[in-house]
């Protein structure tokens, strides 16, 4: 029989791929890639270092040129397989995700270099580094991924290698942290994967620019409310919102001091991130319905993490409730869903990546230089290392939002959003976080740098490796606080890209579908 | 046929919802388990129950004869048995080791990171 030739451009995207677009899927490819040249060198501990630092700097690199590229040229598509969409799982970078993968990547690089000192030959020897470049796979995955069930998948790959991190060292502190940690974030992605099962079951689709067209027309008949408050729930939980946060201040202090800081960077982001993706570009109008739920949400989880820090004797399990305080802020943004409440949510996400990484390096520096994380016991930091005290300084400051660092332009943008629609509760509220965690870290700074040490401190000094990137980090937010502009405007053309989605669902379906 | 699925999956959530509302954890355990499985009939029926054809297109055909079974649900089912099956694998070892270094099994009394009676910081020099 002979075989007639097919029209195959009704099932395939026939166009070559333009070589600058290769760089959505880039992030997590090279970061799998990587990962796996780490796990075959895992006996030749002196190498891992080496090799994973000139791989994530290499990641910065390719998520700085998708950055570059996705402002030049609007969102941009890749599908797997060259199946058209909505059929071919598609990797979609907007402003906003590659935004999120810039900060991931540059956090992930400097805690790489911080762990070159900080995590020891066993550490290596079980897999530190191999861990985290599958870890920040599946956080650049997540961050570019176009597909719903993608992003589950994305998910569950960051979540397997985080467990792999949290439990490095296997203290039985940190099997108890390990524990709650584990089967919480389990059932929360199973909670995301059920409403996907229902959102399937409604759409017919994963794509997530084809369910955002379908949304918007057919939102009267179609079931959107239970979507929309099954991802709140599920996305909460991941976010560590205020009555799903319990499994973050039960876990997060127990790892080597460098996870923690990557968890604090990274993990709890990208649940704000699906949040953002989800309600403000998915199901803009049930998130409208659901504002007022959400501002409560926020405000009670921006209360709950900065009480919970001035009751914490232990800076680690401070920093943890820091991280929540900081996710309220966020939800505060998401629940207002104007410019200024979207822009705030992701700016703040951005500088909270940041500044919450370098906060627990600091705290790793004063543990490691005090031999304890007690405030009680702590003291004399700031004789011994003034560089050291300037550096946490800022960052206390930067967590506090005050000006000129990078926290205040977001604390603001967020407050003015939610006085604009006379939410003058929701504004207090944003301030009076600030005010109660500038009093959490202020007594830190007093006690632990202040303070006359009681006896003698460790006299090794502090290793520049690991002092490097607490620097860069410090460098960052201030910078970010004096200059922000350009970042600003960036901001404005992401969230206003997710609040209108026609140019991401133009770069999915190029004749409109 | 959707309804006896729906009941069906009824009753996977709210055993898994009894056993993961325990304090011992061979208990959460099974219930996660549970929950999986759960999920997995969830999309199967969100998929629709169409025939039991399957989705093969004949010869000298461009699409199928008569309707079929859809593929993708069970795609997706796939994906998620294997990576429930690997979380549980991980989670039986994490549960295994707490019992060995903790020396229990009750979830309320693994107080080793969070102590019952953490002091407060000081509050002056």
């Amino acid at each position: 029989m002979a075989v007639t030739p097919t029209d195959l451009s009704a099932a395939l995207v026939m166009t070559p791929v333009a070589p600058a677009d290769w760089l959505v899927v880039l992030p997590p490819a090279w970061c799998i890639l990587a990962g796996a040249v780490l796990l075959m060198a895992r006996k030749s501990l002196h190498l891992q270092g080496f090799l994973a630092v000139p791989a994530l700097a290499v990641l910065v690199l390719l998520d700085a040129l998708l950055l570059a590229h996705v402002a030049e040229n609007g969102p941009v598509m890749m599908v797997m397989g060259r199946w058209l969409p909505p059929f071919g799982i598609a990797f979609t970078a907007d402003l906003t995700g590659v935004l999120f993968a810039l900060a991931g990547a540059v956090v992930a690089l400097a805690g790489a270099v911080h762990a070159l000192t900080d995590i020891d030959g066993s550490g290596r020897r079980y897999g530190f580094y191999p861990f985290l470049l599958l870890l920040m796979a599946g956080v650049s995955g997540a961050f570019l991924t176009g597909d719903i069930f993608n992003l589950y998948v994305w998910f569950e790959v960051l979540l397997i290698s985080s467990f792999g991190l949290i439990t490095l060292g296997s203290e039985p502190r940190q099997i108890d942290g390990a524990i709650k940690y584990a089967f919480l974030n389990l059932i929360a992605t199973t909670l995301f994967l059920i409403t996907t099962g229902y959102l399937y079951g409604i759409f017919g689709t994963l794509n997530m620019a084809d369910i955002a067209t379908k949304a918007a027309a057919g939102r009267a008949e179609l079931p959107l409310m239970t979507l929309a408050m099954l991802y709140l729930t599920a996305f909460g939980m991941k976010a560590a919102a205020f009555p799903v946060n319990f499994w973050l201040p039960a876990s997060y202090h127990t790892p080597r001091i460098v996870v923690s800081a990557l968890f604090a960077g990274l993990l709890t982001k990208v649940g704000i991130y699906a949040l953002l993706r989800t309600l403000i570009m998915l199901f803009p109008v049930e998130r409208e319905e659901l504002s007022f739920v959400i501002a409560l949400t926020g405000a009670a989880t921006m209360l709950l993490g900065a009480l919970g820090a001035l009751g914490q004797n232990d800076i680690r399990r401070l920093l943890g409730y820091l991280v929540i305080s900081g996710i309220g802020i966020m939800l505060a943004g998401l629940s207002l869903g104007s410019p200024g409440g979207t822009g705030g949510a992701i700016f703040y996400a951005l500088h909270s990546m940041v500044v919450m990484t370098g906060l627990y390096m600091a705290a790793g520096l004063a543990g490691r230089l005090s031999g304890t994380f007690d405030l009680s016991r702590l003291g004399g930091l700031y004789t011994r290392s003034a560089l050291f005290s300037a550096l946490s300084l800022v960052l206390f400051f930067a967590v506090s939002g005050l000006p000129p660092f990078s926290g205040f332009w977001p604390k603001v943008m967020v407050a003015k959003a939610a006085m604009d629609i006379g939410a003058w509760w929701l504004a207090a509220v944003v301030f009076l976080s600030g005010f109660l965690t500038t009093i959490a870290v202020g007594r830190v700074f007093l006690l632990a740098y202040w303070r006359p040490a009681d006896g003698a401190l460790a006299a090794e000094a502090i290793p520049a490796s690991a002092l490097l990137p607490l620097a860069v980090l410090t460098v960052l937010t201030v910078v970010f606080g004096l200059f922000p502009d350009a970042l600003l405007s960036t901001i404005q053309l992401a969230a206003q890209g997710l609040a209108d989605p026609r140019a991401y669902v133009g770069s999915v379906f190029p004749g409109g579908n | 046929m959707e309804v006896p699925f729906v009941l069906l999956i009824g009753l996977f959530f709210s055993a898994a919802v009894y056993l993961m509302l325990s304090k011992f954890l061979v208990r959460v355990l099974l219930g996660v388990v549970l929950l999986g499985n759960a999920v997995n009939l969830l999309i199967f029926t969100n998929g629709r129950i169409l025939r039991e054809v399957p989705p093969i297109i004949p010869a000298g055909h461009d699409v199928p004869k008569a309707l079929t079974a859809n593929p993708l649900p069970q795609a997706l089912i796939l994906t998620a048995i294997v990576i429930s099956f690997s979380f549980f694998a991980f989670l039986l070892v994490l549960v295994y080791r707490a019992y060995q270094d903790l020396g229990t099994d009750n979830g309320n009394e693994m107080r080793l990171a969070e102590p019952e009676n953490d002091p407060l910081p000081p509050t002056g020099y």
